[in-house]
């Protein structure tokens, strides 16, 4: 009896120690509104109809049985499960991050949590971590969905964790911008159009950049053979893209073939880095400044003004 | 309500007993040359002020004179560009988060988190501030009773009425034990009963010991329940000391009216380099004055006026009262800025 009081007593101290108040908060209050239930139903519904209407397609073009569903086209559809998955984390992470300080500031809560002894690093983490918490289940609640591929073989459950593993450092670091502008910026509306304006761009202006300037590029040195081992630095700005990224770790041929010279360069050249590896380590940097940079926002800068004012006297 | 409330603030006021029987003199409050600038707007000029342990300090000013912005720098909010922000010692461009420790603010307009019940409400705010669940369980209901809200303490935050959230924030000012509370117009918005509940509150805890900053814009709201007033407008404090001081100043000073042929601007300029004359306001060529002299010093001022070319038609004392004085002090009172 006492071993089971001396539990329940040290229960609450260690919820206290890994929950601090303001992400107890955040979790309360998120799962008590309807919209986060709602916000998983669309998001179960969306990747079911995208696992689903995919599978569908692929059986209904090859007029076959499920027996017949061969690995490699199990890896095709895990790559496009994957990057649906993806899309859908793109889509649903500024919505989730880019409101969490400028929201408390429009509803005049936050001046109440900066009088409180939480820490402004405190503050940010916790609603950092709230946020991809709930991200984090969502993605976790596709699992059943995800699991589909291992019915018809030819994925590990290693490269399942890997597809994963990317998603949270990508959760991460948008969610870390998202915050990042939720702080700087006065208002949710701003802050959450230019964080779908960052995202937008990093999926599809990246992509879309590289192929006009690799199309210009080759235009321009067209019949010009490249010397051998020559790589196109435009490679680089397909590293940020997410989406290129994640198909690099399983096709490491993109890497090569975006790092190419021109459409008629070369086909020996090497990537300078895998496109994953030059993603991971850009947004980790990128990661890395935003979040310092909104814990510095969030609460006035007293002490520098403190060292201005004592220059002056 | 008196009785509980007494029970319940035990601790609290044996504390602060302890506290002012030890440093009653201590400065709570100490603004040396404040200064804070938003742009090209300067909304605090060079403000001086001070307050001791245990007051309850009204401050008061019109809509836009600068008590927000001072109360906000005072709790941390807001960065002063120049002079010296003291909370019990303790500067808070220095020390903020033990600046922290030692107030409890309620800003004049404040949100709330809807779903929350007031009790998690209340422990939400306790366990940011580093309270302990224990003694949060102890204390809450203690504030609860303090507020008036005990049959409230499952309520959702979003059901309470106005005034209640009033004094639910009140609490939450509370919670962890503050030396003192910054409460720019807790009363705002509120309908007349719930004023009188929040006036009560007010002497409760001035009975705790609390120091308090109360900011209003309306003086009889305050005049009951405070002991030192400060009277700011446009970013300068234009006067401060005990209520009956204020009062004595205010009665034992008169207003006086200067009626000019022309040249009110100079005449302006001249009144405001003599000893006992206060604060000078003009309107067209009529030019009233605060007057702390006698009869014989209200007659050499005119002779000195008259020598340096002043040319009065008129010159008397306004028939005033002390609300029109404080009227006149801070002009532009319930504009909306």
């Amino acid at each position: 009896m006492s071993g089971q009081s001396a539990a329940k007593r040290r229960l609450p101290d260690l919820r206290t120690r890994l929950i601090n108040p303001v992400l107890g908060k955040e979790f309360t209050l998120r799962m008590r509104t309807p919209r986060s239930m709602w916000a998983l139903l669309f998001y179960l519904t969306a990747i079911g109809i995208l696992a689903f209407g995919f599978m569908y397609i692929f059986r209904m073009d090859y007029g076959l049985g499920a027996a017949s569903f061969d690995p490699g086209r199990s890896r095709t559809m895990f790559l496009f499960i994957s990057l649906a998955q993806l899309g859908l984390i793109a889509f649903m992470t500024p919505g989730l991050t880019a409101g969490v300080v400028s929201s408390e500031r429009e509803k005049q809560t936050l001046n109440l949590l900066l009088t409180t002894q939480q820490s402004s690093t405190s503050i940010i983490l916790s609603k950092l971590v709230s946020s991809l918490s709930f991200m984090t289940l969502l993605v976790i609640s596709t699992m059943p969905i995800f699991s589909i591929v291992f019915l018809y073989g030819g994925i590990s459950p290693g490269q399942v964790g890997t597809v994963f593993a990317f998603y949270l450092f990508t959760m991460l670091a948008f969610g870390s911008f998202g915050v990042l502008f939720s702080t700087w910026m006065k208002r949710t509306m701003l802050s959450v159009i230019t964080s779908y304006g960052l995202t937008l761009f990093m999926y599809g202006g990246t992509a879309f950049l590289y192929l006009i300037l690799h199309l210009m590029i080759d235009s321009m040195t067209s019949g010009q053979p490249n010397p051998p081992g020559y790589s196109n630095w435009l490679g680089f700005l397909m590293g940020l893209n997410p989406a290129a990224a994640l198909v690099s770790i399983f096709e490491p041929e993109l890497s090569r073939s975006v790092f190419r010279g021109g459409w008629f360069g070369p086909s020996s050249a090497e990537a300078p880095i895998e496109l994953w590896q030059e993603y991971f380590i850009v947004y980790s940097i990128l990661t890395v400044i935003a979040i310092p940079l909104s814990i510095r926002h969030i609460r006035p800068v007293l002490k520098r003004k403190r060292k201005k004012a004592a220059g002056r006297g | 309500m008196t009785e509980r409330t007494e029970q319940a603030a035990l601790p609290a006021e044996n504390s602060r007993q302890a506290d002012s029987a030890g440093g009653s003199d201590r400065l709570m409050v100490e603004i040396r040359g404040l200064t804070k600038r938003f742009g090209n707007f300067q909304a605090l000029k060079s403000i001086d002020l001070t307050i001791r342990r245990g007051t309850v300090f009204g401050f008061i000013g019109p809509n836009g004179a600068g008590k927000s912005t001072t109360m906000a720098i005072l709790a941390t909010l807001l960065a002063p560009d120049d002079g010296i922000v003291r909370v019990d010692g303790i500067d808070v461009t220095e020390d903020p988060k033990e600046v922290r420790r030692r107030i409890g603010y309620m800003p004049d307009f404040f949100g709330v988190y809807d779903q929350f019940r007031t009790t998690e409400y209340l422990h939400f705010y306790g366990a940011s501030c580093g309270i302990p669940r224990a003694e949060r369980e102890a204390l809450i209901p203690q504030l609860l009773e303090l507020v008036n809200l005990s049959d409230k303490k499952d309520a959702y935050v979003d059901t309470l009425s106005r005034g209640m959230k009033q004094r639910l924030c009140l609490a939450r000012c509370l919670v962890h034990d503050p030396d003192l509370l910054i409460l720019d117009e807790p009363a705002s918005g509120l309908d007349p009963r719930a004023r009188i509940e929040m006036r009560e509150i007010m002497k409760e805890l001035k009975a705790m010991g609390k120091t308090i900053i109360i900011s209003s814009h309306i003086l009889p709201e305050l005049a009951e329940m405070v002991d030192e007033i400060g009277v700011i407008e446009q970013g300068r404090m234009i006067a401060q000391g005990s209520v009956a001081e204020i009062q004595h100043r205010l009665q034992a000073g008169r207003i006086l009216e200067l009626r000019l042929a022309g040249g009110a601007e100079e005449a302006v300029v001249l009144l405001e380099g003599e000893p006992h004359v206060g604060r000078v306001m003009r309107d067209g060529q009529l030019v009233r004055f605060q007057f702390a002299g006698g009869d014989e010093e209200q007659a050499e001022l005119l002779v000195r006026l008259v020598e340096r070319g002043v040319r009065p038609i008129a010159f008397s004392e306004a028939q005033t009262n002390l609300e029109d004085v404080f009227l006149e002090m801070t002009k532009g009172i319930g504009v909306k800025t």
